[in-house]
């Protein structure tokens, strides 16, 4: 039963909730936009795609998640793979997935609490009054405010859109949470906040999320498990205490770029 | 891209739209206020075209047949059977495609790039079916009701004439529009307009769906919606009035 709070029956789950992604490339009309990219992406963790703007990310993203379709390559949740899965069995898997896009995409019809509610009225089936419960659980436990639950997402800040979008993401208890740059736009102390509440709910309730981002000070705020993606191809993969010691030279000239970047790497050493 | 492959993409899109909605309660969320989007708030553009078209056909019919040979009623009836051949039906529905397409196409098109459509995807939910449905539903319920409407108000339109001109009196109107009545022609207009208004909604629905790129080609979408579903208006007024009035 879902009511104000999380189910914990997810916590007691032995079964991994992993995620392979093995060999896949997608094009588009001859315009090869993934090559060969295998990853691994872990449970409880925050799995991190980095890479410069037109590097691929959002169509590696949506390719994991089925929105497009990949030319070759097999992705596997929990060992079953999505290309070889019926729309009707994606459409079940989807319903354990939480997805930021990088624009928010809320619902601009609905005001902010029904953007919330609207996943549980779509696929829970507790009464209104329940899911609107939880809708609210949802919308404080990212800090926004009783006052904007009824307003329309155009009338909120941007931030307050991102923020409204993860409690949409959330509401339904995903087991996987997909974040495409959830903190683009944003000033470093949202962005900050942002990034934190995205790695507390995936500890707090143990979910494999992916973040997609070109901003290195998330990557060194909550990164765990990082790929860097570069034109396309999978260039580097590690930890962020990796970066500083890797010999990739796109990997380098992405992440140091900056002058604060490059101070930060020579205290390291 | 070429004909056929919108075609077949239309086909394939339609084969997701027309299925019975995975939540009732939601479609009969949608429904409602597509109703009133799509057809009470077309109803001041149909009053104000018919209604002076009405008058318009009137008065025109009336010049140039000055002929002392015809009938008094001739002038009541030919604007009668206009209109209820084929500008309460076809010309009418050419003017909807106008207003309808492109509120339909660039409506779902903005949700397209907004990603508003995957975020639907995302949550397991069919956006063709969710998105979709309750429009075609909706403008082919309200239809009839608008083609009826404009015939009604397109004949007071005629009536006008005779009142505040001397073109005609109102008894000839009256008489004309009254005579050789043949009540086949109201059916097979809302026929029509039944078939237009799947294939002004459809359509649009289509190009609004697969839009992609930024505000702009919304824009286009909805140029495109139009046009071709103007198009298919036209070719399919002529094959149902080859079925129906042959
Ligand atoms: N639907 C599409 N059709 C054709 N090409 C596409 C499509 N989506 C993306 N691309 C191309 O794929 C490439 C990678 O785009 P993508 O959006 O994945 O980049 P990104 O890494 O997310 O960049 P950013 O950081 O700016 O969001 C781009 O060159 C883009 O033109
Ligand atoms: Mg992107």
């Amino acid at each position: 039963m879902i009511i104000g709070g999380f189910q914990d029956s997810k916590l007691s789950n032995s079964q991994t909730d992993m995620i392979e992604v093995k060999n896949i490339d997608k094009s588009f009309d001859g315009n090869q936009v993934l090559k060969n990219i295998s990853a691994v992406f872990e449970d409880g963790k925050t799995n991190m795609i980095i890479g410069a703007s037109g590097s691929g990310k959002t169509v590696l993203m949506k390719s994991i998640i089925g929105l497009h379709r990949i030319d070759n390559g097999r992705i596997e949740y929990d060992g079953r793979n999505l290309p070889d899965m019926r729309m009707k069995e994606i459409r079940i898997l989807r319903r354990e997935v939480g997805m930021l896009f990088q624009g928010s995409a809320l619902f601009d019809s609905l005001s902010v609490l029904e953007n919330v509610m609207y996943p549980l009225e779509m696929f829970s089936p507790v009464s209104k009054e329940e899911m609107e419960i939880r809708a609210r659980f949802c919308l404080k436990h990212v800090n926004l405010e009783e006052q904007s639950f009824k307003l329309p997402p155009s009338e909120i800040s941007g931030g307050m859109q991102k923020r409204v979008a993860i409690a949409r993401a959330i509401a339904l208890q995903p087991k996987y949470l997909f974040c495409d740059e959830p903190n683009s736009g944003l000033d470093p102390k949202t962005s900050l906040i942002i990034d934190r509440l995205i790695h507390d709910i995936t500890v707090e309730f143990n979910i494999t999320t992916i973040i997609n981002s070109h901003d290195m000070n998330s990557v060194m705020e909550i990164g765990e498990n990082i790929i860097f993606i570069n034109k396309g191809e999978k260039a580097w993969e590690g930890t962020k205490e990796d970066i500083f010691h890797a010999d990739s030279e796109e990997l380098n000239n992405f992440v140091f770029a900056s002058e604060l970047y490059k101070k930060v790497k020579i205290a390291h050493q | 891209m070429n004909i056929f492959q919108d075609a077949g993409k239309y086909v394939l899109l339609m084969k997701r739209v027309l299925v019975f909605p995975d939540r009732w309660r939601m479609f009969f969320r949608q429904f409602p206020k597509e109703l009133e989007k799509l057809g009470l708030q077309s109803l001041p553009i149909v009053i104000i075209i018919s209604v002076f078209i009405g008058a318009i056909m009137t008065i025109q019919t009336k010049l140039n047949t000055e002929n002392p040979l015809l009938p008094a009623y001739s002038t009541g009836l030919v604007t009668r059977d206009t209109l209820l051949l084929e500008f309460s039906s076809t010309i009418l529905c050419l003017i909807l495609a106008g207003k309808i397409g492109s509120n339909i196409a660039s409506e779902i098109g903005t949700m397209r790039i907004t990603e508003q459509i995957d975020a639907l995807e995302i949550m397991g939910v069919n956006s063709a079916n969710y998105l979709i449905l309750p429009k075609i539903i909706a403008f082919v319920v309200m239809v009839p009701f608008l083609v009826i409407f404009s015939m009604a108000v397109g004949l007071i339109g005629g009536y006008f004439v005779g009142v505040f001109t001397n073109i005609i009196t109102t008894a000839d109107y009256l008489l004309g529009i009254q005579y050789a009545f043949i009540p086949y022609y109201v059916f097979y207009s809302l026929v029509k307009s039944l078939v237009f208004a799947f294939l002004i909604s459809s359509v649009a629905a289509y190009y609004g769906y697969y839009a992609n790129g930024g505000a702009l080609d919304v824009g286009k979408a909805s140029t495109n919606a139009v046009v071709n579903s103007s198009i298919l208006i036209l070719f399919f007024n002529l094959l149902i009035t080859n079925l129906m009035l042959n």
